[in-house]
């Protein structure tokens, strides 16, 4: 939008499973230090485009163009699944959370850094003798854990296993173990469902403190209004797997279409008070 | 009010265990009351209705205390506690304690009054099945794959040791690794194509993998000698000094300490051995468990979808844990093929898989202290009762089902977890070292 160079340039995504087209001629691009949101009504298709993006699903046709920094292009149509997160560096988040619930928070963080460890572990060979490379680097590990753990408020409980936090925990754990893998583009899926007003206030302010202090681009599927408005840049709206509109917030939020695709309100009918009433809190904060 | 509670609960007590036993007196009557007697007349009847009124009223006992003691223990089990309390976690350092104690009687065995050669033997015995079970216990405990083909990796490598020191006469120390190696590569080949299964479907074709592996062994008549196996395996040698009486031309063991020549000096040695490989095993493991890799294996078997979205190459990981697992019983097997001095195909059934995955998942997946105690109570204890014949199959069968029971998830089932934010934080928390202190007093009072 603003003529920086695209970090994710998605073009022509159509994923198809046999008749029915989940997603179809999408094309968005998202930049780097944006938030740029992904909503639709349930069954749009955002979740698809994720798993196209992170490699579950191969896409029927498109094309996924990835630029880190470094200035090398991914392809993310061709690449297997593991290979995206570990050289092209875009991490993801699940809808229904996926820790490792029986491991430890710590261990969790540490999992993430999985590859960073293998390639100072030689083979596992300077692990098990132990040797200065190995042990530094597991430094350096932890060392990034504890941040993390410190930015979530899970230090105290760093060592209790990972399924036995209370459900907003999780979430945030599950956002810190994607940042654990260096990532360049955070993807996360609906990390506000299930959240009570506060835990998603404190969310907002962990994504804005991610996107500042870290540079990176953060691509959101939420369905929680208040979260999108109030820290999305640049915010996509889907329907039956299409494009219906593609801008700033405040622009989005008066769409038609969209209001539309939302809502199903018959031609020229004003929104429903309660539903004004519940955008206009969002609307302020958005504009602050 | 509250005995009036007790008596009512005890009658109710005493109503189960009386139904039990009816359905016990039923079951006894016709295996136990009735006996049949071949005499030079012809079969006569025999009746003992005592017998099956013991069993019956063993039957009500055994009820009656199982489920009052099931009531104490559900009330003790019910009191909450605390996951990973401090760093000095008495589950883990009582386990600590518990290993280190089982290492040192295992080491002073030999020496102890009451053991004897047959004690030792079986001793022996048994370390190969904890071997086995900490080997099995990387694959299907760490990484969750289920794999009931494991002793086909326990043949390759005593057929390896075999053939190697047949055909070559290589000895048994550079044979060793050899057959680690070979079998390691044969768990990778085996793996490759397999590893993209999940679950179940994995179990069944590690199955059918460990099937065709004895079948090749059964029918490959010109390598593997068939069902006749291969004899005269070479005796390991005390680094080139052999355990014989005399060998013309050669210094033997006894004869280079310059003691009396005793058949018993192998049976020690080999014991030594096989408890040097089972704990070398053992500390490999523990220390693969806190490496990446080993971590890598745990998220896998929590969740693999989660291990790709972080980047994480899920078939290199399963096969690295394949080809660890398969590489331990590897050396398992050639230390089983220099013991016996003689292989066969009928060693490596389906049977033997099934054992050692019973030792693994009865010892708490993953545990390691766990699978010695289970390792004993399902390969050392049918071995010391042999004399009860039949029945000890019987009894092996009631401790997996008692297991099960009252320990689904094995004996020792708590992981710890395998890294800790407290030893990364040197002296932070001043609670902590107050802790200590109390602690240590007792245990100098205590000594």
């Amino acid at each position: 939008m603003t003529g920086r160079p695209a970090l994710l340039a998605v073009e022509h995504l159509t994923m198809r499973f046999g008749g029915l087209f989940a997603v179809n001629d999408l094309s968005f691009t998202a930049c780097r230090g944006d938030i740029t949101a992904i909503i639709g009504p349930n069954g749009a298709g955002k979740t698809t485009v994720f798993n196209c993006l992170t490699g579950f699903y191969k896409p029927s046709s498109g094309r996924l163009s990835f630029t880190p920094p470094g200035g090398q292009l991914f392809l993310l149509e061709r690449m297997d699944g593991f290979r995206i997160t570990r050289d092209a560096k875009l991490a993801r988040t699940f809808q229904n959370i996926r820790l490792f619930a029986g491991m430890s928070v710590l261990e969790n963080l540490m999992v993430a850094q999985h590859n960073q460890l293998m390639r100072a572990s030689v083979y596992s060979l300077a692990g098990l003798l132990g040797l200065r490379r190995f042990r530094d680097q597991e430094r350096a590990s932890l060392d990034l854990a504890k941040y993390w753990l410190d930015k979530i408020g899970l230090t105290a409980l760093a060592d209790c296993s990972a399924g036995s936090l209370p459900y907003g925990s999780q979430r945030r754990l599950e956002i810190a173990r994607a940042m654990c893998t260096r990532p360049e583009l955070l993807c996360l899926d609906e990390p506000a469902a299930g959240l009570n007003p506060r835990e998603s206030q404190d969310l907002n302010q962990l994504l804005l403190d991610i996107r500042r202090e870290h540079g990176i681009g953060i691509l959101l599927i939420e369905h929680d209004m208040s979260v999108v408005m109030t820290i999305s840049d640049h915010v996509v709206v889907l329907d039956h797997g299409a494009l219906i509109a593609d801008g700033p917030p405040g622009a989005v939020r008066d769409d038609p279409t969209v209001i539309r695709a939302y809502l199903g309100t018959a031609d020229d009918e004003e929104l429903p008070p309660d539903i004004q009433c519940d955008l206009a809190p969002a609307a302020a904060g958005g504009r602050g | 009010m509250k005995t009036d509670a007790a008596d009512c609960r005890l009658s109710t007590q005493v109503k189960d265990a009386a139904a039990a036993a009816l359905l016990a007196g039923l079951l006894a009557l016709p295996m136990l009351g009735f006996r049949l007697i071949d005499q030079a007349t012809g079969l006569t009847l025999d009746y003992r209705l005592s017998w099956a009124a013991i069993a019956a009223l063993a039957v009500f006992l055994g009820r009656l205390t199982l489920v009052r003691a099931n009531g104490v223990l559900r009330r003790r089990m019910a009191r909450p506690r605390p996951f990973a309390a401090s760093s000095a976690g008495t589950p883990g350092r009582r386990r600590q304690i518990a290993g280190w104690t089982m290492a040192g009687v295992a080491l002073l065995l030999p020496w102890l009054p009451f053991s004897d050669r047959n004690l030792i033997d079986k001793a022996t015995l048994l370390l190969i099945y904890v071997m086995l079970g900490w080997g099995l216990n990387v694959v299907v405990g760490l990484a969750g794959l289920l794999d009931l083909g494991y002793v086909a990796f326990y043949a390759v490598g005593a057929y390896s040791y075999a053939l190697l020191s047949h055909t070559f006469g290589l000895s048994f120390w550079v044979c060793l690794p050899m057959a680690g190696l070979l079998s390691a590569t044969f768990g990778m080949l085996l793996g490759f194509p397999v590893l993209r299964l999940r679950g179940d479907y994995l179990a069944i074709v590690t199955l059918g993998f460990g099937e065709i592996v004895r079948v090749i062994l059964l029918n490959w008549q010109v390598v593997t000698g068939g069902p006749n196996g291969i004899s005269g395996i070479q005796r390991p040698t005390f680094f080139g000094l052999p355990f014989l009486a005399a060998v013309p031309g050669k210094t033997t063991f006894h004869e280079f300490l310059g003691v009396a020549y005793s058949p018993d000096h192998r049976i020690i040695f080999l014991y030594y051995l096989i408890l040097v490989l089972a704990l070398a095993t053992n500390l490999i493991t523990l220390r693969i468990r806190r490496l990446p890799i080993g971590r890598a294996w745990e998220a896998l078997r929590e969740d693999e979808t989660a291990c790709r979205s972080l980047g994480i190459d899920p078939t290199k990981t399963k096969l690295s844990a394949f080809a660890s697992g398969a590489m331990f019983a590897g050396f398992a097997g050639s230390f089983f093929a220099t013991r016996q001095g003689f292989i066969s195909p009928e060693s490596f059934t389906f049977l033997e898989s099934a054992i050692i995955l019973a030792i693994v998942v009865l010892g708490g997946l993953g545990s390691q202290i766990g699978i010695v105690l289970s390792a004993i109570l399902l390969v050392g204890l049918p071995e010391w009762f042999r004399d009860l014949q039949q029945y000890r199959m019987l009894a092996f069968g009631g401790a997996m089902v008692l297991i099960m029971l009252w320990r689904p998830r094995g004996l020792l089932a708590n992981r710890d977890p395998t890294i800790r934010l407290d030893d990364y934080r040197p002296a932070e928390k001043p609670a902590n070292s107050l802790a200590v202190l109390p602690s240590t007093a007792e245990r100098g009072a205590s000594r």
